[in-house]
């Protein structure tokens, strides 16, 4: 019991102290391993799960990217109307004439109908709104601008953006772009958010090991050290952990960094094998075997000479300065038995450690899957073609293994008639951009989902796709380069990633309700709660569709 | 095994400067003069680097920027912007884009695939090439040491007529002599330009790539001057005229020879046969809906090479155009069905842009592919098609110097090349030869939607 208190500890201030504290504890009252299974599974009750808190967490930059760009122009005589007139704090005073600092908060155009419309208001006509160009150079057709701003806003705020942004759907014209949720007519629940249970079991197989659950339904995918810095995962690692989830080392060895929050990492075993050891291996609760990576399946990993420092080197047992390659596929693995062999090894190895499989989306991804649920997999993670990477050819992102919301279905309704979907606990990651992607998802097939791409966006990623150049990314999230490092402290990242799940959150339970479901768990495979916009019209469905 | 493939590469600039997506702009108006100026703080030296671009001949400052938004985010007085270039919106068409032109131009400067850090952005599927998905193999094995090891992939593909089977009479001697066939190492052949400035240089470019890469550059009977003698084993000299009228000597030491489809197409080539037994004969044939059954005919004749044109968008010739690899999947599972495929080389063309079209038609039943417009854009083109207006190129492509538009264009190839390892490798597949008509092993957009989306809708 003293354990689990102490974990809550960790889990809600993020100390290192109190974790290891709860280590030490543990230690001195060494339990065996069944025993310790059985109070794992009863101990984490997600009913009891106490959410992080939401704070402010401004951008860093002096200016954070408006779709609308305000400006006073030379006629202004100060009179400061606008400073009060306007609720969302757009302005601020200035010594000449007020400043349009935070125009990101402006609404644009639709605040015409107010009646604290500045522009309309001004006594001197001194105000001018027109779209920013700069925005429109901002994004593509997956994460568009507007994903883009509502997703730093909410990592700033926590709350759902109100300025008319497009926080549902980008404009990739396919797949969750064209799907809706349907909300039924007079189905909408009227509870309190708290009576909406989001939860995800991770462990349904029925064997002896924990069953972990999640008082989210999702954790963070893997990013390597080496391919982000050192303060962009262990904001990822403490939020992870803040949100009582996981998120994932990535290939690229365990920092002694992550040592204080082991109970809330997920270790990679990629075909590259860097950096793992017995001991990291056993220090965790959950261990994924990579197959593959959505944004370059059946081509393994590629860390660039640049990016290997002597830290990187050191923790990957390889030469500064060196290019590293993670070759595909995993050479001793060209079977079922074979796979089954290498997750037998990580069970004896670990025994209370769950293991998680990830691979990319075959047009066998569906045999895959079964193959893994009997060769002993808990989690099947199926990593779809617009997840992100460090560097890939843009040929494999775009054309290899078919889109993630062909994948999970498919999968789905596989394991369903093999008879063992209750059995396997199914993951989908690769291109989940909003709380609505998550409900799509799920109702498609999947249990939950892991993120990655989200998270550095809150991070401030405008998905510049440069990663790889120079000394790395020049917002100082995916580089090793010292200086460009020290552009993220951990407390603002570690709170914005908080934030932006706070907000995904309230949409997801927003969402249920007006689905009438208490449990995220009777979302997953409801076909009936989607409609596709190709395939159907809004007049024909009765309730509405968003 | 034998000798491994491969392109040498090294870069070679532009001639004119390259249209890009987005420029800075920057006030000086309203400066603060910050002792510590956000310009001075740009990552990669933008600023401090600026100035005429040697290489582009423009400011360099539009062609450094990497779009980081940390000058447009931090300037005090917000005096820095970033908009979008309306002449980069205006580069070539709907099927031509801006960004499969300005990624040819990258392969062709640099010689390397296109990169990047952060997962794809672009739609979700597309129209033609762009409604197919190639697949991939979790655990079958590509190569021992990666698709660039010693165990490599070969590319190779032979062009002309097979045996079924073979024959041998009662005391075992073979009674199927081998048809003549024309290896190449890597699946693609350059194709008459659907339009271009005056074809002198040019063809003398196409000539000396098609020699560096080991292929063949179709050039056509009018376009034949004795000056591209000394490139005869690369040339597949297109019969236009009347072929008694042309150079019999050199007939005879062509490997490749194409001619139109026609009411005499036989008698042509019984005649062609004639002066060179040796060399293979391709027929050039407009893609339309009766593609599928003159194909059967065609191979039932006996013909060695079946050489099936789309237009320049991809289009077959039917009132309702069909795509290219839909039509050419058609075609090859139509000669399958008859027991006819195997004893026919299938060439296709048209509409091929990058690199992943280059496989996905191979895998709809092409054994190899012909590429016209990705060679001009090579050469800096940027598909504005003036030239076939008569109004002069905007970047002078008549004028190239070959040796300098051969190093372009085998760049180009070069990373159309790696790609198609990277699509191959990714399969499972070790063999260009097996790739043909693996349609297994790819993904349809129409079918997944059928499979996938379309049983969402059926409500109770």
């Amino acid at each position: 019991m003293l354990r689990y208190i102490l974990r809550q500890c960790s889990v809600l201030q993020c100390s290192p102290l109190s974790s290891g504290l709860a280590r030490l504890v543990s230690g001195l009252f060494t339990v065996p391993s069944q025993l310790m299974a059985f109070y794992e599974g009863i101990m984490f009750d997600v009913s009891q799960f106490i959410p992080p808190e939401v704070k402010p967490a401004p951008t860093r930059f002096r200016h954070g990217l408006s779709k609308f760009r305000i400006v006073i122009g030379k006629n202004c005589d100060n009179c400061g109307l606008c400073l009060n007139l306007c609720p969302f704090g757009v302005y601020q005073p200035g010594a000449k004439r007020p400043k349009a600092g935070k125009d990101f908060l402006c609404l644009g155009p639709a605040c015409q109908k107010n009646e604290f419309y500045c522009i309309a208001r001004c006594p001197k006509d001194a105000i001018t709104m027109n779209p920013n160009p700069s925005f429109e150079v901002l994004g593509d057709r997956r994460w568009t601008a507007d994903l883009l701003a509502s997703t730093w806003y909410m990592a700033e705020t926590g709350e759902i953006p109100y300025q008319g942004l497009n926080y549902k759907t980008g404009d990739s014209g396919g797949g969750f772009d064209k799907l809706r949720l349907v909300f039924p007519p007079n189905k909408a629940l009227d509870c309190p958010d708290e009576d909406i249970c989001l939860s995800l079991d991770l462990n349904r197989t029925g064997d002896e090991r924990p069953s972990i659950s999640l008082p989210i339904p999702f954790y963070l995918g893997g990013m390597s050290f080496g391919s982000v810095s050192i303060n962009a995962i262990l904001s990822r690692v403490r939020a992870a952990a803040a949100w009582g989830t996981f998120c994932c080392t990535g290939e690229g060895g365990y920092p002694d960094d992550l040592k204080p929050y082991d109970d809330h990492i997920i270790t990679q075993v990629a075909t590259g094998l860097f950096g793992v050891r017995e001991e990291t291996i056993q220090r965790v609760r959950i261990v994924e075997f990579k197959y593959a990576q959505g944004a370059k399946p059946g081509l393994g990993g590629h860390l660039l000479g640049d990016k290997v420092t002597t830290e990187v080197a050191r923790m990957r047992e390889a030469v500064v300065g060196s290019s590293l390659f993670s070759p595909f596929p995993f050479h001793s693995v060209y079977s079922v038995e074979d796979h089954k062999k290498h997750i037998d090894w990580i069970k004896a190895t670990n025994p209370r450690a769950l293991v998680s499989v990830k691979v990319s989306t075959p047009n066998d991804v569906d045999m895959v899957a079964v193959g893994s649920y009997f060769a002993g997999a808990h989690i099947l993670q199926l990593d779809g073609s617009y997840g992100g990477t460090g560097a890939a050819p843009d040929i494999a992102k775009k054309n290899i293994a078919m889109p993630l919301e062909y994948a999970v279905p498919k999968v789905h309704k596989f394991l369903k008639e093999e008879g063992i979907r209750d059995n396997l606990t199914l993951i989908a990651s690769g291109g989940i951009r909003t709380g609505y992607d998550v409900a799509k998802i799920i109702a498609l097939g999947a249990n939950g989902v892991c993120l990655g791409t989200a998270d550095m966006v809150a991070l401030e990623c405008l998905r510049c796709h440069n990663c790889e150049s120079g000394r790395g990314c020049a917002r100082g999230i995916a580089t090793t380069d010292p200086e460009l490092t020290q552009l993220i402290t951990q407390d603002w990242g570690t709170q914005r990633i908080i934030n932006v799940y706070a907000a995904w959150m309230k949409q997801l339970r927003f969402i249920l309700k007006r689905l009438g479901i208490t449990h995220i768990r009777d979302l997953v495979g409801r076909w009936d709660c989607l409609a596709h916009l190709d395939y159907i019209k809004a007049e024909e469905i009765e309730g509405e569709l968003e | 095994m034998p000798v491994k493939y491969h392109i040498h590469t090294a870069p070679v600039p532009n001639r004119f400067p390259t249209v890009i997506r987005s420029g800075v702009i920057a006030w000086e108006e309203g400066c603060l003069k910050c002792p510590k100026c956000v310009k001075r703080e740009c990552v990669y030296g933008v600023y401090d680097k600026r100035g005429l671009d040697s290489r582009l001949m423009s400011d360099s400052l539009d062609s450094l920027c990497k779009d980081c938004f940390r000058c447009v985010q931090n300037c005090p007085n917000r005096l820095i912007h970033k908009a979008l270039n309306p002449d980069y919106k205006n580069l070539g068409d709907h099927y031509w884009t801006p960004e499969i032109i300005s990624k040819l131009w990258f392969q062709a400067e640099t010689g390397r695939i296109p990169v990047s850090g952060a997962g794809y952005g672009g739609p979700f599927s597309g129209s033609g090439f762009d409604a197919m998905w190639t697949d991939m193999s979790e655990i079958v094995r590509p190569t021992r040491d990666g698709i660039l090891g010693r165990e490599y992939i070969s590319t190779q593909v032979d062009l002309g007529r097979k045996h079924q089977a073979l024959e041998f009479d009662t005391l075992g001697n073979l009674l199927s002599p081998p048809y003549p066939s024309v290896e190449i190492p890597i699946p693609i052949i350059f194709d008459i330009l659907p339009w271009s400035p005056p074809r002198d240089r040019i063809n003398h470019t196409l000539l000396r790539a098609a020699k560096k890469i080991n292929t063949f550059s179709i050039i056509t009977q009018e376009d034949w001057h004795p000056s591209l003698q000394r490139y005869l084993n690369h040339i597949m000299l297109y019969l236009t005229g009347d072929p008694e009228g042309f150079d019999k000597e050199i007939l005879k030491k062509l490997r490749l020879i194409e001619i139109p489809d026609g009411l005499k197409v036989l008698e042509i080539q019984k005649w062609l046969k004639g002066i060179n037994p040796e060399a293979v004969i391709a027929v050039r044939i407009p893609l339309n809906p009766q593609a599928k059954d003159r194909a059967l005919e065609l191979t039932q004749s006996g013909l060695e090479i079946l050489h099936f044109m789309a237009d320049e968008f991809g289009r077959d010739q039917g009132e309702a155009p069909l795509f290219i690899k839909d039509r050419i999947k058609e075609v090859h599972l139509h000669l399958v069905k008859n027991g006819f495929r195997d004893q026919i080389t299938l060439l296709a063309g048209g509409g091929v842009a990058m690199a992943e079209d280059l496989a996905k038609l191979i895998i709809c039943g092409a054994d190899a592919v012909t590429v016209d417009i990705p060679l001009l854009v090579a050469l800096e083109c940027r598909v504005c098609r003036r030239c076939a207006e008569g109004i002069p190129c905007p970047v002078n492509i008549a004028q190239i110097y070959p040796p300098r538009g051969q190093a372009r264009i085998r760049n180009l190839i070069a990373g159309w090349y790696n790609q198609l390892l990277e699509v191959m490798g990714a399969m499972g597949i070790r063999e260009a030869r097996r790739l043909r008509g693996e349609m297994g092993r790819a993904m349809f957009f129409e079918d997944l939607e059928r499979e996938i989306f379309l049983p969402l809708h059926k409500r109770n």
